[in-house]
């Protein structure tokens, strides 16, 4: 990445991209669809990144990935790692089949979803994850009645040989374990947890606590499994040790979209956040 | 003349013989009614040994599309089938491949588009796709689906624009002909490797398809460069270009197959007619056979059948159609509130030329109706009774169906 980017201040993909393509020390192609992640590449002809890219339409981030895969070893070029990298909305929603697709036949490619829990880029619609309660702008009143779907869960059932979560706000964590995928054939999946100031609503300056405070609440758990096998790492490993977790309803308080939301639903994200803690928890000590 | 090599072969079986022979590299398909075959026959190929290409067996034909575009950046010769409401699913990465200036070649299996259900043929889903940047080239009989797929890389790869080869469904993709296949090494001298004008390397690193503004932009070099209209601009001047390099092609094709595809357009017996029958695809052997039953009344009947519809050869058409009084133009498919595209076509290359003929459009054979050469010979004489109202132009076609 050059100094530089068209990006909101504060956000979260600019750190998590930063140590993304860092860890691929340079020897990659990035497949983007229409995303935050477009606005950060910025406007022909100028770009704030210095790695070969493919734009591709919304719904095709996986099949482009496969294609890039597909003509490489057809051309017998060796030594690249093929990247797509792709927002919420562009992975939990309309790209999910393409994704599925590219898991199901073991492509051999990393697939990173930033997740800012909402479709930002076009000024914070609700996504397939954005939570129970949030404000957006095709839920303005009332906020969302429906909890987000675990996209992580959903590519683990992929059989494939590397899932992980990591967060933008952890970045050597996350800078760890893109450096492990790298070195691991077939299909591998990071979900990057990326606060975003201006659709939840925080000052520009506190992104890193939002994104703190997320993994002390469990509402981000950072865990890999790596050929099945579980494993909570960094700040979700110490708290799992310690046993300090905080109430969700600090890390909602925080936050302008949830300035609606109702005691029942903070109850239910809460629920929510310890039902998912607990089964990792459990998977932790299992494996 | 080269010694011939027939064989019997549906046209499935043409266009997979046409990829084979191209030497694709990477061949992304899902299977769709009546183009399935031809996804099979490649994938029993690579299976096999025989065929040094990737098969990606994609779960959507926006993804079979979107392979092929990263593919084809990367530099892979690629190639896909489909067929209608496939075709209609890829209408997204079509726009988005031509943008790219990607030689991706397609074949589409002419079928009809829902609702409601229908599995037969007619033209309506490429038809529906002619806006998108493509090249469109339209096959008569399965020797002419072998000959455009591998004509249609050559013609690609020279003008940076993909081609789409279009056959009607069961009609030719279901019925087997003989079929004069070319020798590998002779596909090999008439079609060469293929040169990509896209980077993707870390050490030169570029970054495709970028936001573009819609007007020019200075680089970091301080070089302006083009804005989205300007690009828009160079895709059509290439279409309109590309004309020659088919033609040329065509002719090269000719000089080493015995197989000449030189012109944009099938003539029978335009020298003297002065009623013309105007049909694409397999429907212009249907009207020759009808021109035959119309000279044996008496009447001056030829036949022109429509190859390229991308980029439409106006002039040549005027050219052609010079000694018409009347045009008759038979359209497998509809532009709904106005009429058949191909007789719109005519209109539009016929206009301010010295030709003042009366068109007439009928619509025919939607959704595998059967169109018999009587039908298309009544329909002429249909036409020449009417002529004497002094109508040169209806204001909307007539339908060949029971209502």
């Amino acid at each position: 990445m050059l100094p530089g980017n068209r990006l909101c201040p504060g956000c979260a993909l600019s750190l998590a991209y930063r140590h993304i393509l860092k860890a691929l020390e340079g020897q990659v192609i990035v497949t983007v669809p229409a995303s935050c992640l477009t606005v950060l590449h910025g406007m022909y002809p100028v770009t704030s990144v210095n790695v070969p890219c493919v734009n591709t339409p919304f719904a095709s981030t996986g099949a482009s990935a496969s294609g890039l895969v597909a003509g490489l070893k057809a051309l017998g070029k060796k030594g690249l790692t093929v990247l797509a990298i792709a927002g919420d909305g562009g992975t939990h929603d309309i790209g999910i089949q393409a994704l599925s697709g590219a898991a199901e036949r073991q492509t051999d490619f990393i697939y990173i979803c930033y997740d800012n829990e909402g479709y930002m880029n076009t000024g914070n619609q609700r996504s397939g994850s954005t939570p129970l309660g949030a404000i957006s702008g095709t839920t303005p009143i009332l906020g969302k009645q429906q909890n987000q779907k675990d996209i992580t869960a959903i590519m683990e059932a992929h059989h494939i040989p590397y899932v992980a979560t990591a967060s933008a706000c952890h970045p050597l964590d996350l800078y760890e374990k893109v450096k492990k995928a790298k070195a691991i054939k077939g299909t591998r999946f990071i979900y990057v947890f990326t606060p975003c100031p201006p659709g939840w609503r925080f000052p520009f300056s506190d992104t890193i606590k939002i994104g703190e405070l997320a993994v002390q609440t469990a509402w981000s758990v950072l865990y890999e499994i790596e050929n099945g096998v579980f494993r909570l790492t960094s700040a979700s490993e110490s708290l799992a040790r310690k046993g300090n977790l905080r109430p969700v309803r600090e890390f909602i308080a925080v936050q302008e979209r949830f300035k609606n939301i109702t005691e029942k639903q903070i109850s239910e994200l809460q629920d929510w956040v310890n039902a998912r803690w607990q089964l990792c928890l459990k998977r932790a000590t299992n494996s | 003349m080269k010694k011939a090599n027939i064989q019997i072969l549906d046209g499935n079986h043409a266009a997979a013989q046409g990829a084979k022979l191209s030497r694709v590299q990477v061949i992304a398909a899902y299977p769709i009614t009546p183009q399935s075959p031809v996804t099979e026959k490649l994938s029993e190929l690579v299976e096999g040994g025989n065929l040094d290409a990737e098969y990606i067996a994609v779960e959507s034909e926006h993804s079979a599309l979107a392979v092929c575009t990263s593919a084809s950046i990367v530099g892979a010769r690629t190639f896909t089938a489909t067929s209608s409401h496939g075709l209609a699913y890829m209408h997204e990465m079509l726009h988005w491949v031509a943008g790219t200036r990607l030689p991706v070649v397609l074949v589409c299996v002419n079928r009809a588009i829902g609702a409601p259900w229908n599995v037969q043929n007619d033209q309506q889903d490429s038809i529906s796709q002619r806006d998108t940047g493509w090249i469109q080239i339209y096959a008569r009989n399965n020797q002419e689906i072998v000959d455009s797929v591998i004509q249609a890389y050559k013609i690609a790869e020279a003008v940076y624009v993909p081609v789409m080869v279009c056959y009607d469904g069961y009609i030719l993709s279901h019925t087997e002909m003989p079929v004069d296949v070319p020798a590998q090494v002779d596909v090999d001298r008439f079609l060469p490797p293929y040169k990509p004008h896209t980077i993707l390397d870390p050490s030169h690193p570029r970054n495709y398809n970028l936001v573009t503004l819609a007007n020019p932009r200075v680089n970091a070099e301080g070089v302006l460069c083009h804005g989205y209209m300007e690009l828009r601009y160079l895709l059509q001047e290439a279409l309109q270009n590309s004309k020659e390099t088919i033609m040329k092609v065509g002719r090269e094709f000719g000089e080493l197959f015995g197989r000449s595809y030189a012109r944009m357009f099938w003539e029978d017996r335009l020298d003297d007619a002065d009623i013309v029958i105007v049909a694409t695809g397999s429907l212009a052997m249907e009207a020759m056979v009808a021109a035959d039953m119309l000279r044996k009344e008496g009447h001056k009947a030829g036949v022109l059948g429509l190859r390229v519809f991308r980029p439409f050869p106006k002039s040549e058409l005027v050219r052609a159609l010079r000694k018409s009084r009347l045009i008759v133009v038979f359209d497998k498919n509809i532009s709904y509130g106005s009429e058949g595209a191909t007789c719109s076509e005519i209109k539009s290359a016929l206009y301010g030329s010295s030709i003042n003929a009366a068109i007439r459009n009928f619509i025919v054979g939607l959704g595998g109706r059967d169109v018999k050469a009587r039908e298309l010979a009544e329909a002429v004489n249909k036409s020449l009774l009417s002529l004497k109202e002094g109508i040169l132009n209806k204001e909307y076609p007539e339908w060949i169906c029971y209502i």
